[in-house]
């Protein structure tokens, strides 16, 4: 029953990341063609661009939503490889436990990271 | 044209009364232009080695029984011309992700064991009517058109051959039963939705396929398992998602009773031979 | 019912590779693999790294200053271009696996027109897409400043 369900929100999950990771993307790699998001100069990855960033709601939020998004696809179609591999009944509990436990503590963590970013952003 | 007077084969050879594994056995025969390979298998049996093994039947592409691995793709041995292959000599190993038996005979037992479980007949409440039928189910050219391409489906394993999933995972159903579990799902007359989904709703169903298009380009008869497939995930997800709802089974038309005659067709002459 | 010892035949992961003689989507499938497992591996280790914002200025600019040099550019470039394939052939995936890019069921007549031959423009645009988007990305890494 649950393949059906898993599926489609695999697929789902690849549409939201499509957006926003694209606009990731566009903003980090194509900034020298594009020239968006990055009010603080050249770089990207400059500290001051990172800040402007993390005090806008809507990059706290997309990133958050990407994170998911992103987890869920990657994990979902790393225990796809896997358990086309043919693993017995044990190693598939342990897998789905394993991918489980990656996804929800790197959840967790980075958005964790991602909130408390844009509250320090906010006192600079 | 060049039309040589010999032709090599390389069979996958394998005896199960013997401990030894499977291994290539070179053969020469005479050929003469328009054999096929199932021609110089059978070649081989009467003036060679009268121990080689395979499994063949109609000869003319219909029954199913003669796929195998020809020249690095799954086959009809029947079909398939030896003046077609790109290489020689010809090579001929058993379908590939099927036990061999032995030589060239696989154990087809699980695909039709995965067959079975996608409940392959039409399903229907009036179980009265399917077995002492009053009329007729209604069905139109288009309603049957969107079944009939999977239903010219000749079992013979070629496209669970070729399917890259099904060549790691044993559990995945394959090519064949899911797009003959479309073409009952597609079928208009059909009310047995809900009972395959049981099955196609876990990882028995389509959610192994990747759309790597190879069943579809090895299929002898044009079936397409893999549009199949894809079309059946679309009715899951909709399903899933509550956008589909599946249509009721076509009704039963009760048959005519007086044949009306069309305006426009003329009468028939009168015998020229008298009956009795 | 015969029950022989019958010998296993499997192709395994042979099986994922077998491409050239039979169809470009089936490098493409796994190709898309390949990417994605790349991807993750790449992606697990990105939200550590770029965590340390969290810890502000001197902790981001300690986890950038480890990843400087031209191995992680690189790197980050194939990154790149894994997202551009991946993400492209996707998107051709959602419209070939939903039913859509592949045609209606027709009667077979032989030569056999598949949907694979339906879908095969739409891969063709994915390749070039893909590449496009691969040689923007170049040009923003190693041409423009």
């Amino acid at each position: 029953m649950r393949d059906q369900r898993l599926w489609t929100w695999h697929v789902l999950a690849g549409l939201v990341i499509l957006v926003f990771l694209g606009l990731h993307m566009a903003i980090m790699h194509l900034d020298a063609l594009l020239g968006i998001f990055n009010p603080a100069g050249d770089h990207p990855i400059a500290w001051e661009n990172v800040v402007a960033r993390a005090k806008l709601g809507f990059f706290t939020f997309s990133y958050i939503v990407l994170l998911g998004a992103a987890l869920f696809h990657g994990l979902y179609g790393l225990r796809n490889i896997l358990f086309e591999l043919n693993p017995g009944a044990g190693l598939r509990k342990g897998l789905n436990a394993a991918l489980t436990a990656v996804g929800v503590v790197m959840f967790a963590f980075g958005a964790w990271a991602a909130w408390a970013a844009s509250a320090l952003a906010r006192t600079l | 044209m060049r039309v040589p007077s010999e032709v090599t084969f390389r069979i996958r050879r394998f005896d199960p009364g013997r401990a030894s594994p499977p291994a290539w056995e070179a053969f020469t025969i005479a050929y003469a232009a328009g054999m096929t390979v199932l021609d110089g298998l059978r070649r081989i049996k009467e003036t060679v080695s009268p121990t080689l093994a395979w499994r063949s039947s109609c000869r003319m592409g219909v029954c199913g029984s003669c796929g195998m691995f020809i020249n690095g793709r799954p086959r009809l041995a029947c079909n398939t011309q030896i003046s077609e292959l790109e290489d020689l000599p010809v090579t001929v190993a058993p379908l590939p992700n099927f036990a061999i038996i032995r030589d060239l005979v696989p154990d087809l037992r699980p695909m039709f064991d995965a067959h079975v479980a996608l409940h392959p007949y039409i399903i229907r409440d009036d179980v009265a009517e399917m077995y002492e039928p009053t009329g007729e189910y209604f069905q139109s050219t288009e309603e049957l058109e969107h079944f009939l391409q999977f239903t010219y489906c000749i079992k013979c394993g070629c496209c669970m051959a070729a399917c890259p999933t099904y060549a790691t995972d044993a559990a995945y159903s394959g090519p064949m039963p899911l797009a003959q579990a479309h073409r009952y799902n597609a079928d208009s007359r059909d009310g047995g939705f809900r009972e395959r989904k049981a099955v196609l709703a876990g990882e028995r169903g389509p959610w192994k396929c990747h759309y790597a298009g190879e069943c579809s380009q090895v299929c002898p008869k044009g079936v397409d398992p893999a549009r199949a497939i894809q079309l059946m995930k679309r009715q899951l997800v909709f399903d899933y998602l509550r956008l589909y709802t599946q249509p009721c089974p076509s009704t039963v038309v009760p048959k005519a009773t007086e044949i009306k005659r069309r305006a426009d067709v003329p009468e028939a002459p009168a015998p020229t031979v008298a009956r009795g | 019912m015969l029950d022989t010892k019958n010998h296993p035949n499997r192709l395994g992961l042979w099986g994922w590779l077998g491409g050239g003689r039979w169809g470009v989507e089936r490098y493409l499938y796994t190709l898309h693999r390949l990417t994605g497992l790349g991807l993750l591996a790449y992606f697990l280790l990105h939200i550590i790294v770029t965590s340390s914002r969290a810890w502000g200025s001197e902790a981001w600019e300690a986890a950038m200053a480890r990843v400087t040099g031209s191995i992680f550019v690189l790197g980050e470039f194939l990154v790149f271009a894994a997202f551009a394939f991946h993400a492209v052939n996707g998107v051709r995936l959602v419209l070939v696996e939903l039913g859509w890019a592949i045609g209606k069921p027709i009667e077979p007549v032989y030569p056999y027109r598949t949907s694979v031959h339906e879908q095969r423009p739409l891969a063709i645009g994915v390749m070039v897409l893909a590449g496009l988007l691969v040689v923007a990305g170049g040009l923003d890494f190693f041409l423009l400043p």
